[in-house]
């Protein structure tokens, strides 16, 4: 499989001389297109300030980043406009849905073609199609606060996919859910993934779906090693769990 | 593209119309005062227009009439009448006193003029109804703002006089109404002693061999006649040729006939930059105040709202939206409260200023710069 996402001795070291913090020492990881792999450790292993130098929120010491084709940084930025970068390559899903309360569900989903210049039309035809795949086009005129925790989430991973980037990194998604909900919303993220060909990265503390993963790195004192778990199968269908979820709200 | 600060005002529209409609009381404070400032300036300024006077000429080494007591013989015009350059020259009096109005007092400045020619100086313009003092005697013409109608009585002193006449805009530098007597009317009223006074006058002149020579009562009844009245005026208004020179006037006036004389520029400063410069520096300096408070809410609240929103604003930079997206949302929220708090000010402002005692004068300079205060 093509690569999605490729790091090389990725360092981040925070301060320097004697109060130097390095919270990454050489990160090495790849993630293909279509994969999702799970990303754990314990706290202050360097998870965040990972997350953080793959999102290009903040910049590596040194090492190198790959996404696609495309060399984004390589002892320095190799990107220009790290916004547009975040826009165009990048998807995020955070704990929360995070959805902006003033617009509705379609325009959330909507906004960041918008902003990357597509028509207004267009953009919220291309969220709608999307919505739909993700089962809550019914819901596309409402509000974020009308929706379940369910929808939210869905809504938020629509918004992630749908500027299709070529990696979304999920900051712990199923935290706030319970186990059938966390485990359709992985199953979810991996139908997304093989279906828009999209490397997902998900940091997660959750021992429900560590097991989930076919792939796993271990990020422990600013090093990473990779892990194959036991795996369990999920269910078959994302979209059915969903709809149990949702009639749950319902009730 | 979406406007992101629209939808953001929709969503919670209630929360912020009140929220400029707060702000715009707290700029018609704003403005009030201003209006109250250049109220104060203003009423200054239409004493002197009102005047239609370009000279001052007063007792000699005062500020009168307006910012100091002055009194000079009534017959002090006839020689200034007689002067090159000197158009019109009218005696005038003033005294500021306390007049019944109904029920109530009302505090007016009476201002006693010439009934000669019409468009003498002190003569009162701006006439809105009724007509001018024709008769010498009991006959007034009274500013609105007194309360006044055409057909009241006046009661000045001992007499009565009949308003024949309104006008608007005739106010004092303390912004009190002014009622127009004729000249005689006003300087019995300022000047004329009351009965107990005379007769003690008299008893002290009768028994003043001086005064009251034996043998000789027309020297008494000739002193009592001088003391029971006044024929003084406190100032006296002149108005020049077109050809002359205000300057020039001024300066031969004061040569030759060894008075006090302001120009329109000097008794624009007396009353400006003395008689009314302290409360009108009061007034400044509470509106400097206010106008620094008013501007850190506005920020403050600005602040808050773009507080309140900062976890979506975290989220729109994240998700690759411009700085200055979010900055111009900002700002077009900001826009939009300053133009409701504007337009609120404007029309608090405009609603509560009949109802001050003083003019309150709404300048567009000062609503552009609320205006610009309220961005």
């Amino acid at each position: 499989m093509a690569d999605g996402i490729t790091l090389e001795n990725v360092v981040k070291t925070y301060g320097n001389g004697d109060t130097a913090v390095h919270a990454l020492r050489g990160v090495n990881m790849s993630v293909a297109k279509g994969e999702v792999v799970g990303l754990i450790g314990p706290s202050g292993s360097g998870k965040s300030t990972l997350l953080k130098c793959l999102g290009a929120v903040i910049e590596p010491s040194s090492g190198k980043m790959t996404i696609g084709d495309q060399c984004i940084y390589d002892n320095g930025w190799k990107v220009r406009d790290l916004r547009a970068l975040r826009r165009d390559l990048i998807g995020f899903i955070f704990q929360a849905p995070y959805l902006i309360p003033f617009l509705d569900v379609t325009d959330n989903v909507a906004l960041l073609p918008m902003l990357a210049g597509k028509p207004n039309a267009a953009a919220r035809k291309m969220a709608h199609d999307l919505l739909d795949a993700l089962d809550v086009g019914h819901r596309a005129a409402a509000m974020p606060s009308q929706l379940s925790g369910g929808e939210q989430q869905r809504v938020a991973i629509a918004r992630a996919l749908i500027n299709r980037p070529p990696v979304i990194l999920a900051d712990e998604p199923t935290a706030p859910l319970d186990g059938q909900r966390a485990l359709a919303v992985v199953a979810l993220l991996n139908d997304m993934a093989q279906q828009f060909d999209t490397a997902i990265i998900i940091v997660t503390h959750d021992e429900k779906i560590i097991p989930t993963f076919k792939r796993l790195y271990n990020i422990r004192e600013g090093l990473t090693v990779e892990e194959i778990p036991k795996g369990i199968s999920l269910p078959a269908s994302a979209v059915a769990l969903f709809e149990s979820d949702t009639a749950r709200d319902k009730v | 593209m979406i406007s992101l600060a629209g939808r953001d005002i929709l969503h919670g529209w209630g929360k912020f119309v009140l929220t400029g409609v707060g702000l715009g009381l707290l700029i018609g404070v704003t403005l009030s005062m201003a209006g109250v400032y250049r109220g104060m300036v203003d009423d200054a300024q239409a004493l002197l227009d009102n005047s239609h006077a370009d000279l001052w000429v007063v007792q000699k080494d005062t500020l009168g009439p307006y910012a100091e007591p002055s009194s000079l013989p009534e017959d002090s015009e006839r020689p200034i009448q007689a002067m090159r350059g000197v158009a019109q020259a009218a005696g005038v009096t003033y005294l500021t006193m306390q007049i019944a109005q109904g029920d109530k007092d009302v505090r007016v400045m009476v201002v006693g003029t010439e009934m000669g020619e019409p468009g003498m100086p002190g003569q009162p313009t701006h006439l809105i109804a009724g007509r001018q003092i024709v008769r010498g005697h009991y006959e007034a013409v009274a500013d609105i703002k007194s309360g006044f109608a055409i057909g009241d009585r006046v009661k000045v002193r001992r007499n009565f006089y009949t308003v024949v006449g309104l006008t608007s805009r005739m106010v004092s530098s303390g912004g009190d109404p002014m009622l127009f007597l004729s000249l005689k009317d006003a300087q019995a009223a300022q000047f004329q002693k009351d009965s107990d006074a005379i007769v003690r006058q008299r008893a002290r002149t009768e028994a003043n061999p001086q005064l009251n020579p034996p043998g000789n009562p027309a020297v008494a009844a000739a002193v009592n006649a001088v003391q029971s009245g006044s024929t003084n005026v406190n100032a006296v208004l002149v108005t020049i040729t077109p050809d002359a020179d205000p300057d020039i006037v001024a300066n031969a006036i004061r040569r030759w006939q060894r008075l006090t004389v302001y120009t329109r520029a000097e008794m624009e400063e007396i009353l400006v930059q003395k008689l009314i410069a302290n409360s009108a520096r009061q007034i400044a300096m509470f509106l400097v105040i206010l106008s620094i408070v008013s501007a850190a809410i506005v920020a403050f609240i600005i602040y808050t709202m773009t507080i309140g929103k900062i976890r979506e604003i975290a989220v729109l930079k994240l998700i690759g939206t411009r700085n200055r997206t979010i900055s111009w949302m900002i700002l077009q929220q900001a826009l939009g409260l300053g133009l409701i708090g504007f337009v609120v000010g404007k029309i608090a402002a405009s609603l509560w200023a009949p109802f001050f005692p003083k003019f309150v004068l709404l300048l567009p300079a000062d609503r552009s710069g609320a205006f610009l205060r309220s961005c």
